[in-house]
């Protein structure tokens, strides 16, 4: 069944009226805003010591987090599905914590663990080792917040898959690692790709449990969000708008640089997901969190 | 030399998949194993290629003690129902697969697998992805992958299984011809008697765990050991203790002491084969397989009282299998027969 096309072209409306309220207009807001007077001023705030340095220090939250988050996820997804133990149900609650704690929370509990009164604080600073107000700690925030993304991606995946083409790679002659390789890796490429995008997005956008552990001191231990924001408080909005743009294109860029790599795989023949398989990444805009 | 397994024993949780199992497989020979499903039989054939560990008992290939070697190491090729075709590579990377893990130089392996995609008739697909062949093609395909390595033995799990009936029946003569020409010691698992009849050499009949009996197609069909045998290799109609092969059932129009009264409840025309389903005073429901020209000189017609006479009859004596599909219920028979034999036709 087929609905009349009165009521067809009513729901396209609304789903594009309702996304269009929702999320373009706000995010049209701040391009608009941005580059009302061209693009000298975002570009001028944009190449500040302060900003380059909040740029920086947010690619190295990426580029620490967003790895280790995909071996260990990766890793835990190989463990939760092909080697079924009692565990398996306690790593697989643990593992959605983050969803279910606000950042914020994570922020204080490593302030707990990692303050001067905290557990491995006192211990850590006696042999000159700085967790809190340093980068380490916004790296601790980052990887926490943004944990669970490549195991819930890949799980399904591997799921679906099935065991077979590796036990076909074994009695062919693959040891574990060259199956893992040649086999696995290949197959779940999918799942891990958007796992990846989604981290990315998440650790480019975190703000509330980085706010906390890292004390948002301009040149030091301000990343891009918190750029954004301590902008917006004090009034300049032509930084904060032009911030918020950086933010987005990062994010943007991660994804071009997902479906550049689809396009090859497209390309020479091998199979992509249909769009019902793949997971949009939705939270690739959210700027902060 | 060949294959051996020895008193191999596997449970799955309270499911004995393996009870005392031991079988021989001659060298260069092509063996199946058939049963229903739940019989053991794949998890036979995993066992011997390692990718099922065994509880209790020994697998010996080629004269060497095998049980402990994981899969990689075994040289046997193995096709799964399902194909299990690498979907990221293309035919020539699914075949050249085993090769480039046992790092062969590119030319030799290009020629290597040049030559078996003719012998599998995909020349002209390598490039193609699995995705974009049909499901013999598929299955071609994961054989010549399996044989590519040169494999000490050839290990097919259902091979034909998922395929429709035209297709599987080309596959299988083609099977055999293949395996004329290779003469690798074969083993593969089937359900379907007439599948295993038409290309095995030899047949081991499981059931629940066990081997019931071995031998030819002949052996099996015209010596069967037991109920389970007679019932599950070709059709069978059960008449008090007696079993008798619907084609040993004659249908006569007289009676005399050798005869049973029975009501014509059914005429079914297959073809050359006529299926004359009839109800005995007792109740029970057989069948009896007729030529054209027989029915013809009968004159049958559904409804009327005939008489049937078994002209060779088996019993055993002693203790009966727990479970005899088509043996106790005729008609379980005849619906199960009637699927295969249209889906072959």
């Amino acid at each position: 069944m087929t609905p009349a096309a009165p009521a067809k072209w009513g729901l396209r409306g609304l789903a594009f009226g309702y996304l269009g309220l929702l999320l373009l207009a706000p995010v049209g807001m701040i391009f608009y805003k941005t580059f009302e007077h061209g693009l000298g001023p975002p570009v001028e705030a944009m190449t500040s010591p302060d900003a380059l340095h909040a740029i920086q220090l947010t690619l190295l939250m990426v580029a620490v987090a967003v790895p280790l988050n995909t071996i260990f996820g990766v890793g835990c997804a190989l463990l939760l599905v092909r080697h079924r133990w009692w565990g398996n149900g306690v790593i697989d609650g643990i593992i959605n914590l983050p969803f279910a704690i606000s950042p914020i929370v994570v922020g204080l509990s490593l302030y707990l663990l990692y303050g001067d009164n905290g557990w491995f604080g006192p211990t850590l600073s006696e042999w000159g080792f700085q967790v809190l107000f340093s980068w380490p700690g916004m790296v601790l925030a980052s990887i926490f917040v943004s944990l669970p993304f490549v195991v819930r991606e890949t799980v399904p995946v591997l799921h679906e898959i099935g065991t077979e083409q590796e036990q076909a790679a074994s009695t062919l002659g693959a040891n574990g690692w060259q199956t893992f390789w040649r086999i696995t890796l290949p197959a779940i490429r999918w799942g891990v790709a958007y796992g990846v995008v989604l981290t990315t997005a998440r650790v480019l956008g975190e703000f509330g449990a980085v706010t906390i552990v890292s004390g948002s001191i301009s040149g030091e231990t301000e990343t891009m969000p918190l750029f954004v924001a301590k902008a917006f408080e004090q009034f300049n909005e032509e930084a904060a708008y032009a911030g918020a743009i950086v933010l987005a294109l990062l994010a943007l860029t991660t994804l071009l640089l997902m479906s550049v790599g689809g396009r090859k795989a497209k390309a020479s023949g091998a199979p992509i997901p249909s769009v019902a398989e793949v997971p949009a990444p939705i939270s690739t805009m959210k700027e902060g969190s | 030399m060949g294959i051996a397994v020895e008193g191999a024993r596997k449970r799955f949780g309270d499911f004995q998949a393996l009870d005392d199992v031991s079988i021989d497989v001659p060298d260069g020979s092509l063996t199946a194993l058939l049963g229903p499903s739940g019989s053991g039989k794949s998890t036979l054939l995993r066992a011997i290629a390692g990718l099922e560990d065994l509880d209790a008992g020994q697998v010996v290939i080629n004269g060497q003690d095998a049980t402990a070697t994981p899969a990689q190491k075994r040289e046997v090729g193995f096709v799964f129902q399902h194909y299990a075709a690498f979907k990221h590579m293309t035919v020539f990377g699914n075949v050249a697969f085993g090769l480039k893990i046992r790092k062969w130089d590119k030319a030799k392996t290009s020629a290597r697998v040049h030559e078996l995609l003719r012998l599998v008739q995909l020349d002209g697909l390598a490039e193609r992805y699995p995705d974009q062949l049909s499901g013999g093609q598929r299955q071609r395909m994961a054989l010549a992958r399996a044989l590519a390595v040169e494999p000490q033995v050839l290990l097919l799990d259902e091979p034909f299984g998922a395929l429709d009936a035209k297709v599987r029946k080309d596959l299988r003569t083609w099977l055999r011809r293949l395996h004329e020409e290779m003469h690798v010691t074969t083993i593969f698992v089937t359900h379907d008697q007439e599948e295993a009849m038409d290309v095995a050499e030899q047949l081991v009949v499981m059931n629940e765990g066990r081997v019931e009996q071995s031998g030819t197609a002949d052996d099996l069909y015209e010596h069967p050991a037991n109920e389970f045998v007679m019932s599950f290799v070709g059709e069978v109609n059960r008449l008090g203790e007696h079993f008798v092969r619907p084609h040993d059932m004659e249908v006569v129009l007289e009676a005399d002491e050798r005869t049973e009264e029975a009501l014509v409840q059914r005429i079914v025309a297959l073809g050359f084969e006529i299926r004359v389903e009839l109800l005995l005073g007792d109740g029970t429901e057989v069948w009896a397989q007729l030529t054209r020209a027989e029915l013809q000189r009968l004159e049958l017609r559904e409804g009327q009282i005939a008489y049937l006479r078994p002209v060779q009859a088996k019993s055993f004596n002693g203790s009966s299998p727990p479970q005899t599909p088509g043996a106790s219920t005729p008609q379980g028979s005849v619906g199960e027969g009637e699927a295969e034999r249209s889906a072959a036709v």
